[in-house]
């Protein structure tokens, strides 16, 4: 079984949803993300969505382009990050890990490659973000051939054959688009998204995760309660390493102590 | 449904966009091919492009500024457009599409100006609401057209981000979008981007190579042996190529900006030595790291400062039915003086690059040849500008 579906079962068990931190990897330098990763994981994470930087991230908001830049401004580059990964893999053998990013940084040492060291560094599953399912096959076939779950996008405004098509070809998780826009907390999710999910159910998509404006344990709450199976927490995470750049372990103290208030908002 | 068009040229473009604004974009693809379909939508456009804003532009033999007599030289006169580009004429369709989707308001980026100023026009004459992101640096090169769509009703947003420039103002110009898409459509001012863009745009240029096609048959009684156009990301030379594709014995030459050389990092020549990959939602020639992370492109000419170029160049280049030259931004600065010398106008920058590169084909040309450079803008703009590197003064922002 994939740990993924590991990860679900032990949830259904404990009658919990999963909460997912998201950070850039790099962020704000290597040795720092590693312990980063460390606290998120001591706080109670279930699994991890890690982002590598890019330099034009036309998904995602001021904070998490702010990590971003952070991370490049130290020369972090996808092998580092790959690198990471793979440390932190050594550790926690269970945890689902989730990449994150953009296509070019994939297509830069072949589709293949990518997603060989990749599924090499024990990443799980991988989510481009300016990849829709129109152009996702040669990425769905590098992953099939690899080992990794190829993470499909629900957003709020799909159409039936789109949902049609995550049903069909989602693995690992689906991630619930919480509303329209980039990421970011300025904006808040739409509660509930019940509407989407159930028909994300009818269709026999993987297990829905919301993401995008979460940033409170009463979210993740709702989202639990409209259907999702967990929540993601990105800007919301990485804004923490972005308030306590000078104080290294306040930074981690304060990520473990938010993973762990939101963790404790998934009991069903 | 009708229809849909491909979205990709061989291997390049596509829709690589988050999943989000698929919706949106397959919602400009039936607009368009809807509107194509519709007489009233042509009509409206083309009398727009008329009586609003000066179409068809004048062909102008130069007189004074080739002094190799085997070799005659003409200007398509997009600089004397409404708007004082030829980006007026593919706003006017997307802005008339704007208004057939049932949407309000438009966003648009814009690296010289030129596509925020046709932009800023397009929507007060339309009454349409424009926000229009521009990259900061851009703000300060190219003031009087900040200035220009803000008088003309627009909100004219600076983008910090990154190099600060074009490619800058199009990431935040499509973060916007992926919130406000039901009632905003975003107005992209070039040839590149994810399908139907790069199509649409195309489409609503290619009068310029009809008309260059009617006007040289008049003049010359024959069809030019090459025509020249530059190119940022691609939309004034597709618009003058897109007539002659299928007619081989007229060669198509795109110019791209080398900066300061191709030697150095500071350039925006991404097909000269740009390697594939996907930048802004299409895959086509981009300056990038080995590691895919995308690189700052550099040119005097603030709208040809851009990493990347529309696929459909970058599959003319690969199958060879264009050739893509580069030209210093010492060489444009140079053909900016001398026609304003020889021939009383005053080219935009860009433009000023393909008119170095017909001036270099022309001194070297042994047989008859007829040139024709499209004059994609004027330089009025530039002014202030040109007149700091003049002095000496090589601070560019
Ligand atoms: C006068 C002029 N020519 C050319 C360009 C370059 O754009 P494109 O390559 O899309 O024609 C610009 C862009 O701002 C422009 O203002």
């Amino acid at each position: 079984m994939d740990r993924y579906a590991q990860m679900f079962q032990r949830l259904e068990s404990e009658k919990q949803g999963a909460f997912v931190p998201f950070v850039t990897l790099g962020d704000p330098d290597v040795e720092t993300s590693l312990a980063v990763v460390e606290a998120l994981v001591a706080g109670g994470a279930d699994a991890l969505e890690l982002g590598i930087p890019f330099s034009d991230p036309i998904a995602d908001g001021p904070t998490i382009q702010k990590s971003a830049i952070r991370a490049l401004e130290k020369g972090v580059t996808p092998r580092d990050c790959l690198a990471i990964i793979h440390r932190i893999r050594e550790h926690h053998k269970d945890i689902p890990i989730g990449l994150l990013l953009y296509s070019n940084l994939v297509l830069a040492p072949g589709i293949d490659e990518f997603y060989r060291l990749a599924a090499e560094a024990g990443v799980d599953s991988i989510l481009i973000a300016d990849v829709p399912i129109r152009e996702a096959e040669p990425f769905m076939a590098a992953a099939k051939t690899h080992g990794i779950q190829q993470i499909l996008i629900a957003p709020p405004n799909a159409s039936q054959a789109t949902l049609q098509q995550i049903g069909e070809l989602s693995s690992g998780y689906t991630y619930l688009l919480g509303r329209a826009g980039v990421t970011g907390t300025e904006t808040a999710a739409d509660m509930p998204a019940s509407d989407l999910i159930s028909k994300l159910h009818d269709v026999g998509a993987a297990k829905p995760i919301l993401g995008f404006g979460i940033s409170k344990p009463e979210q993740v709450k709702a989202a639990i309660e409209a259907g999702a199976a967990g929540a993601i927490a990105g800007s919301a995470t990485v804004k923490i390493i972005e308030q306590h750049l000078d104080d290294k372990a306040m930074m981690l103290t304060r990520l473990s102590e938010f993973v762990a208030g939101m963790k404790s908002a998934t009991n069903k | 449904m009708s229809k849909q068009l491909s979205t990709k040229f061989g291997d390049y473009g596509g829709m690589y966009v988050p999943e989000l604004l698929i919706p949106a974009l397959d919602q400009l693809e039936q607009a368009f091919l809807n509107a194509q379909q519709d007489p009233d939508f042509q009509q409206e456009f083309k009398s727009l492009l008329n009586d609003y804003a000066g179409r068809p532009t004048p062909l102008t033999k130069t007189r004074n500024l080739v002094s190799n007599p085997k070799v005659t030289l003409y200007l398509k006169r997009e600089d004397l457009l409404h708007g004082g580009a030829h980006k007026t004429n593919q706003v006017l369709g997307q802005a008339l599409l704007t208004k057939r989707m049932g949407k309000t308001q438009v966003i648009a980026e814009t690296g010289a100006g030129q596509h925020g100023v046709a932009t800023a026009l397009a929507c007060a004459l339309l009454g349409l609401k424009a926000r229009i992101y521009m990259g900061a640096k851009d703000v300060e090169r190219q003031a009087p057209n900040v200035f220009r769509m803000r008088l003309m009703g627009a909100e004219v947003i600076p983008v910090n981000a990154g190099s600060g420039t074009l490619k800058d103002a199009v990431n935040e110009a499509l973060r916007d979008w992926s919130a406000s898409y039901q009632d905003a459509h975003y107005l992209l001012g070039t040839a590149a981007g994810p399908h139907p863009f790069p199509t649409i745009v195309r489409e609503f240029h290619k009068m310029i190579g009809e008309e260059i096609r009617a006007q040289i048959l008049e003049k010359e009684g024959r069809l030019p042996d090459a025509l020249v156009a530059c190119v940022g990301g691609g939309s004034n030379a597709i618009g003058a190529f897109a007539d002659f594709i299928d007619t081989p014995e007229v060669q198509l030459i795109g110019v791209e900006p080398a900066g300061k050389g191709l030697h150095t990092h500071e350039h925006g020549a991404a097909i000269a030595k740009g390697t594939k990959g996907i930048l802004h939602g299409a895959y086509s020639y981009i300056m990038q790291t080995p590691e895919g992370q995308i690189e700052e492109s550099y040119s005097v000419s603030a709208g040809l400062d851009y990493p990347a170029v529309g696929p459909q160049h970058a599959y003319l280049h690969d199958i060879g039915r264009a050739t893509y030259e580069s030209v210093t931004d010492e060489e444009a600065l140079n053909a900016f003086q001398l026609l304003a010398r020889k021939e009383g106008i005053i080219p935009a920058l860009e433009s000023s690059h393909a008119l170095a590169h017909a001036l270099n084909m022309a001194d070297a040309a042994e047989e008859e040849t007829l040139i024709v450079v499209n004059l994609s803008g004027r330089g009025d703009k530039d002014l202030a500008h040109v007149q700091q590197f003049l002095k000496g003064d090589t601070h560019n922002g």
